[in-house]
């Protein structure tokens, strides 16, 4: 299999806006989904609501579009229920930790055995533009018109230190890396919480002088910091230079999980 | 051989869900429907079942309807406030036409109200609570007994509809202890698969589409959005919507007459009580200490689709008293269907009618 066959072809064309990365991460999800040898009878995809949350409309497998931020409990009923399956959930950043907050942490808690991959375009695209709880300091959006004045929330730290086996951070311009790190998140037994940086040109760069794509990745490229050099700097004591996010494999262990195959 | 036992009402309810075939339970401590949980995380291991506590009951209600996709029976239990959290997803299992089953332990509302104490104030919340026009089916048990059988109904009648089926108890009849004989087995009737060729949301002439659990293949598509029989999202096409909805409605509705579930005493009686769940108790002993007054009984096992029809099974009615522990609540759906008077004989505050209340306000009409 490629990962094209699964794709629901008679779905397309697709919704997403021009210039939306979300496209980029369901295919770098496929690709390392289809590159273990998963099964669609036995892989079941789960989203809320939100764009992001249109990702299993398009993939030919089970699936379930939930209510908004809800889809870390339907994907635990769907695991717990039948542990057999391989269960994928796509959500985004005002979904998982905003109205999700709550079944966020606890799902990362009980250490589920489920690969969530986060799109996080730092706004509620769907719905307009509004501001998320990882819309950046200072930000606009059409809820937050004067700035954000609120801190954002960091994803990968609050799954990392709720109890989660596998932390990632990336972002749609790391496609490479990104499909490793999902490939690594989906073979890990327990939780795999994989944060993607998406580029939202509709709603979050078209208010934050970010108008066109391109400029959008090349922030998102410039400011990655690669976990290794961020730990090497530590280590020698260095200086971080600001405005930097630390993206690789930022959390890798075996605690103990709950729903993993027998 | 039957198995007899002294119990009471919640664990009833567990064990009927367990001899249904339930073997997945997603639910949230909440007074007085706890039990319910305690005895499905003990016995559910034992049957090769999953138990799970969750968050809260959002969360409940979502693993449920998660858990019922996977083709396993599944179920929850709650109460008033926990309830009212579930609506979402209620409307959700509704929309996208889930088999599971809701048992709720009504209490005193609104709000945190009285805990402890029973109430039957979710009536109208378990049928109209969440958004939008849809229909479910809901039982009302008055026994220990009929916390089991009606539990095992409730499934039965959750598969063969493909929605949502609540177990409207309360906390007199959940926290009863009552003798109760278990069967060696009950009567379980899968859901109806879909047939070759036919799509994941397409009805048969029931108005019922066969259901296509994940992992058998069917690759299908669950959306809360306005969906085609293919499962796929068609939110902006007024017509497909109207038609859907219709179906929704229309697949429980107009099987209201047979899927009633009622006791008749007394056919010929001008003063009729109706009742259903625990008040069904008061009238029962009205009857007994009162034989010779020929008061007329209609006890609901099922109010939700309401059976209107029942009501002409009193030609000779000349009032309805419907005692219930809320303000009216099915009182007000009744007299939708009838030109004679129907009085509402609300008892809210957690004790029940007391008979001889009932009898002095059927006196007033004899």
């Amino acid at each position: 299999m490629s990962f094209e066959d699964w794709f629901r072809h008679d779905r397309l064309p697709h919704i997403f806006c021009a210039g939306c990365g979300n496209g980029s991460i369901i295919n770098c999800a496929l690709t390392a989904i289809d590159s273990l040898g998963w099964e669609k009878d036995n892989t079941v995809f789960v989203s809320g609501i939100g764009c992001s949350s249109r990702a299993p409309g398009y993939i030919t497998a089970d699936s379930l579009h939930t209510t908004h931020g809800r889809a870390l409990a339907f994907a635990t009923g769907v695991k717990m229920a039948k542990q057999d399956f391989n269960v994928v959930v796509f959500t985004g950043d005002g979904d998982l930790s905003a109205i999700g907050g709550n079944h966020f942490i606890h799902s990362a808690r009980r250490n589920i055995d489920m690969t969530v991959i986060c799109m996080n375009n730092q706004i509620y695209g769907m719905t307009g533009g509004q501001g998320s709880p990882c819309t950046p300091s200072g930000a606009l959006s059409t809820t937050t018109p004067y700035g954000m004045d609120e801190n954002p929330f960091d994803l990968c730290e609050l799954a990392a230190a709720a109890g989660a086996n596998f932390v990632a951070r990336w972002t749609s311009y790391h496609v490479k890396e990104l499909t490793r790190s999902i490939t690594l998140g989906l073979q890990k037994p327990g939780f795999s919480f994989i944060e993607v940086f998406v580029q939202c040109p509709t709603n979050f760069g078209r208010r934050n002088k970010l108008r066109d794509v391109e400029s959008m990745i090349s922030v998102m490229r410039d400011h990655a910091l690669i976990k290794e050099k961020y730990d090497r700097l530590v280590a020698e004591g260095k200086p971080i230079p600001p405005d930097m996010f630390v993206v690789g494999n930022l959390t890798n262990r075996n605690l103990p999980a709950l729903g993993v195959k027998k | 051989m039957t198995r007899v036992d002294f119990m009471q009402g919640n664990d009833a309810s567990a064990e009927g869900g367990i001899a249904a075939g339930c073997r997945f339970f997603a639910g949230y401590p909440i007074t007085p429907s706890s039990e319910v949980a305690e005895r499905m995380a003990r016995r559910l291991p034992q049957v090769g079942g999953t138990f799970i506590q969750m968050e809260d009951e959002i969360a409940s209600m979502a693993a449920v309807i998660g858990g019922a996709w996977t083709g396993v029976r599944s179920m929850t239990a709650t109460s008033g406030p926990g309830f009212s959290l579930m609506m979402e997803n209620i409307g959700y299992a509704a929309f996208t036409e889930t088999p599971c089953v809701v048992v709720n332990i009504q209490r005193g509302g609104p709000s945190t109200g009285q805990p402890t104490l029973a109430a039957q104030g979710d009536m109208l919340q378990c049928r109209f609570g969440s958004h939008g026009d849809y229909s479910v089916i809901a039982l009302s048990p008055s026994s220990v007994q009929e916390m089991f059988d009606l539990t095992v109904k409730a499934f039965n009648l959750a598969d063969r509809f493909r929605v949502p089926v609540f177990l409207m108890a309360d906390e007199i009849v959940g926290h009863l202890r009552e003798r109760v004989e278990f069967p060696d087995s009950v009567e379980c009737i899968p859901p109806r698969p879909a047939r070759e060729g036919k799509l994941p949301f397409e009805p048969e002439d029931d108005l019922v589409p066969g259901f296509t659990p994940f992992g058998e293949g069917h690759r299908v598509h669950v959306t809360g959005l306005t969906h085609n029989e293919k499962g796929y999202p068609a939110s902006t096409d007024p017509e497909l919507h109207q038609n859907l909805v219709i179906r929704l409605i229309e697949k429980v509705e107009r099987a209201r007459h047979e899927i009633a579930d009622y006791d008749i005493e007394n056919s010929e009686a001008e003063i009729v009580f109706i009742s259903y769940g625990a008040p069904t108790r008061a009238v029962r002993q009205v009857l007994l200490d009162e034989p010779g007054k020929g008061f007329g009984h209609l006890n609901l096992r099922l109010v939700w689709p309401f059976p209107e029809n029942l009501l002409k099974k009193f030609p000779n009615a000349r009032v309805f008293l419907v005692p219930e522990m809320n303000m009216g609540q099915m009182a007000r759906e009744i007299g939708r269907h009838t030109d004679l008077p129907v009085v509402s004989l609300p008892r809210i505050g957690g004790e029940l009618h007391l008979p001889s209340y009932l009898i002095e306000k059927a006196e007033e009409y004899a």
